[in-house]
């Protein structure tokens, strides 16, 4: 942002020449870091399309086993939902209160974020449980092993985002609200909404179309 | 954007605004909506209200939808000529998830049309 214009005179011709980064020069990194992880959630999203797409193909190849229909449970969907919902809109303001300097509301929001995941993942798990125990495992057929892998898959990024809210609470406590201290941040906050969008998807393709009469 | 630098070219995705006011009220705006398409969304699922084979579609234009406010009110991605690149990744990205998702169903569902045996051959091969 605070690159110096070249020099009218001198190496430049006329002040014509082409760079390809435009007239100043590259951004700064606290631009282009959260832009270059902005592509990262958007290959991932990606990813996800393609297990979406095998979800959607295998649906109904049930091998005789349980259907979607009378394996999954709304209520806990629901409360699935509201969870990752709420502990989306904490961590934005975890955002904003970070922007400020505020170290115990940064740190109080994230809290919360993180026990809003972790009841996420909990009701996740037991769910998973629940169908293993049943008998439903990803084994059974070729509709569970793609019901496991879609969302297992968001299950592991919810799990890595819990971790990175853990190192960014340390970060911040230890090191405070410096550059790229924030740079991480929000690429932080990018990353748990991203799972929040990518939930939306799943709940209402897996869980309420699956579960239509 | 009221508040757009002219200075600023770009701007990263998910930066909040520079005024607290506004900026949580724009996250408790996003949460209203997000919570009514929810609830909406569960509603439609479980009604018999509604005619039966248009509730899936219901629900895809209900999930797209959340997704939109998701982007705008939480990731903060607008039409602004600060964010051209973050629309434009998230454009191509967009893209090719539709190319991803519509090419494999209509193609699946063509070979599965085309190629699945007959249902008694079908329920033989369930036997073994």
């Amino acid at each position: 942002m605070t690159t110096v214009e070249a020099p009218a005179i001198g190496l430049t011709h006329g002040g014509s020449e082409d760079t390809g980064l435009g007239h100043r020069g590259p951004e700064s990194k606290s631009i282009v870091v959260p832009y270059g992880f902005w592509l990262f959630v958007l290959s991932d999203m990606v990813l996800f399309s393609a297990l979406f797409a095998t979800y959607a193909s295998l649906s109904h190849a049930t091998d005789g086993g349980p259907t979607s229909g009378e394996l999954f449970d709304r209520t806990l969907v629901a409360i699935e939902t509201m969870a990752l919902l709420l502990s989306s809109f904490t961590c934005g303001l975890a955002m904003i209160t970070a922007k400020r300097g505020n170290m115990i509301w940064t740190l109080g929001w994230l809290v919360v974020t993180g026990l809003l995941g972790l009841v996420f993942l909990s009701i996740e798990l037991y769910e998973f449980a629940t169908m293993i125990g049943e008998g439903a495992g990803p084994q059974r057929s070729a509709f569970l092993s793609s019901f496991f892998t879609l969302v297992g898959c968001h299950g592991a990024h919810v799990t890595c985002g819990l971790l990175w809210i853990g190192t960014m609470m340390a970060q911040v406590w230890t090191k405070g609200f410096r550059e790229h201290i924030m740079r991480r941040l929000l690429c932080l906050s990018v990353f748990w909404h991203a799972l929040d969008i990518i939930w939306v998807a799943i709940f209402t393709i897996v869980y309420l179309i699956g579960t239509l009469p | 954007m009221t508040e757009h630098d002219p200075e600023k070219l770009n701007v990263a995705p998910g930066t909040p605004h520079s005024n607290i006011l506004s900026e949580t009220v724009a996250y408790l705006i996003g949460l209203a909506l997000a919570l009514v398409l929810t609830g909406v969304s569960f509603w439609v699922a479980s009604t018999s209200v509604l005619w039966g084979p248009g509730v899936a579609v219901g629900l895809v234009v209900l999930a797209i939808a959340q997704m939109g406010v998701h982007l705008v009110f939480f990731l903060h991605i607008t039409s602004g000529p600060d964010n051209t690149n973050n629309v434009l990744a998230l454009a191509f990205g967009v893209l090719i998830v539709f190319l991803v998702m519509i090419g494999t169903i209509v193609i699946m569902t063509q070979m599965d049309a085309n190629m699945a045996p007959d249902p008694a051959l079908m329920n033989l091969q369930m036997q073994h």
